[in-house]
């Protein structure tokens, strides 16, 4: 697939828009991906402060990075390429870079997709927390489509301290 | 001295040992393919440190060993041993390991994966063996940072590790199965439910002296306690075969099998040259009839160490020095005759 927009080099980044209700989908390069990123974030900023500062704590700006289709890992830097020859990964933010590809991969050959035992105490910790935050989110979004501000503001506060702890932790 | 050698576990007659390896990486360090060999002592220290500085037994239990300050002959007879992986002694500039002194324990670092626990203890004992590894597991959890990620649990090296990363093995010895022509179907069978069967070193070594190893392919979407029943439950069928073979042979074909047994031993006492592949095969003969009672003056933790100390690097070691092929065979001819002699 060639970038959308300078149509020339590959597209490895894949975005979905959603402004005023219209879904759009763009397939860039790398290069236009961050011009790109920058100006409609910042458009996505004019909406109203109040409403912005929740919708961006809540996971999302207006734009959603579907997957971004790295070929190196900025860690380590593995590439998929490399991978292939020689089965095995270069750091465990590896997973992360090649996660459409290994995904595939891993569903192939394990069966399964998620994990189901044992959970280390340190990253169980955090795991417990942000289990939690997940649910808050629900809830505050919930209380935005109800326009529940007061609620909305104190979840939100609550989402940041419970974020601020896993920080603290890491 | 090493425990799955010289002690005789739970249905010991057909099951060597049980072993159990978890695969752990370091959260803020490359894998060792991709480690340098400044970042791999890192590695080790952070490791040797947890261990040996924590306030666990495992701190007076333990000895850390790098592997580039002992001789590949050692390193070598550690593999024989099945104490450390071949990988590692390979990967030697970069591996350390630390092993309890009845080595049941060894905690591999920098393999393929930062940390390899290895529990592997004689007989039947998968669940004891992981308990044991699964402590180790916590204890190093104090002193590291784990690569975890919620959905696809432990982060390894090589994708058909991650999950849970544990690898359940039984080192089986099924003569009676092989002599009956089972054994292809069994492999069959167990390559269906998801099971590896390999040879006596790993794999792609061959399956000599009628020894297997059967371990769990799968370590995602499935509990460490799911993964050591479902292999467990396949190696008590298995089992039971082979008892059920043995006797069909015992009760069928008694002379012929004595007369098999007390060849092979007479051959083991009497020999004077013998290659590692003979030597295998007939000490499957004669721990079949000492499993079988046939054979009353040996025991069959003895055969279990004969199967170890005559493997080439481990001859070499008692000899101080390498040794042609032909030189080897001499030697392990004495070794099993000074041995049977008890
Ligand atoms: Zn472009
Ligand atoms: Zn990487």
């Amino acid at each position: 697939m060639i970038c959308e927009k300078c149509n020339k080099r590959p597209a490895t980044v894949h975005l979905t828009k959603i402004l005023n209700d219209t879904k759009t989908e763009l397939h860039l390069c790398e290069q236009c991906a961050k011009q790109t990123e920058q100006v409609t974030f910042e458009n996505s900023f004019s909406i109203n402060n109040f409403l912005t500062g929740i919708l961006d704590s809540i996971q999302d700006s207006p734009i959603k990075v579907d997957y971004i289709q790295a070929t190196k890992c900025d860690h380590c830097g593995m590439t998929y390429g490399k991978f292939k020859q020689i089965g095995r990964l270069g750091c465990s933010k590896c997973y992360h870079a090649f996660y459409e590809k290994l995904n595939t991969l891993i569903k192939r050959i394990q069966g399964n997709e998620s994990h189901i035992g044992k959970i280390p105490k340190r990253a169980g910790g955090s795991l417990r927390i942000k289990n939690q935050i997940t649910e808050l989110k629900i809830k505050l979004n919930d209380a935005i489509r109800k326009e529940a501000f007061e609620d909305a503001a104190y979840l939100r506060d609550q989402i940041k301290e419970l974020q601020n702890q896993i920080k603290r932790e890491a | 001295m090493t425990k799955w050698m010289n002690e005789l576990g739970p249905d010991g007659d057909i099951i060597i040992s049980s072993r159990i390896r978890l695969a752990r990486n370091l959260e803020e360090f490359p894998f060792p393919i991709a480690l340098t060999k400044g970042k791999s002592k890192e590695v080790h220290e952070l490791i040797s440190d947890t261990i040996l500085k924590g306030n666990s037994s495992l701190k007076n239990e333990c000895k850390f060993i790098e592997l580039n300050e002992i001789s590949s002959l050692e390193r070598q007879v550690l593999v024989e041993k099945h104490i450390i992986s071949p990988y590692l002694a390979a990967n030697y500039e970069k591996s350390a390991a630390l092993l309890n002194q009845d080595e049941s324990i060894s905690i591999m670092i920098n393999e393929e994966d930062h940390i390899r626990i290895q529990c592997l203890l004689p007989g039947f004992q998968l669940e004891n063996a992981f308990d044991i590894a699964d402590k180790v597991d916590d204890v190093l959890e104090e002193g590291v940072k784990y690569a975890f990620d919620e959905k696809l649990g432990y982060l390894t090296s090589c994708p058909t590790n991650i999950g849970t990363g544990i690898r359940a093995s039984v080192m089986i010895h099924l003569p009676a199965l092989s002599m009956v022509g089972y054994m292809n179907r069994i492999l069959q069978a167990a390559n269906q439910i998801g099971l590896a069967v390999r040879g006596l070193y790993g794999e792609g070594t061959e399956f000599i002296g009628n020894v297997f190893q059967i371990s769990n392919q799968l370590t995602l979407g499935r509990s460490e306690k799911e993964i050591i029943q479902n292999l467990k439950d396949v190696t008590k069928q298995i089992i039971q075969k082979e008892r059920d073979a043995r006797s069909t042979i015992l009760s069928n074909n008694k002379i012929q099998l004595e007369d098999k047994i007390y060849r092979s031993f007479g051959i083991l006492c009497n020999a004077r040259i013998l290659t590692t592949q003979e030597c295998m095969k007939l000490l499957s003969d004669v721990r079949l009839g000492m499993d079988l009672g046939i054979l009353k003056d040996v025991s069959t933790e003895n055969v279990n160490e004969i199967m170890v100390l005559i493997q080439p690097s481990y001859l070499q070691k008692q000899a101080n020095k390498s040794l042609s092929s032909n030189e080897r065979d001499i030697r392990r001819a004495t070794m099993v005759r000074e041995k049977l002699k008890y």
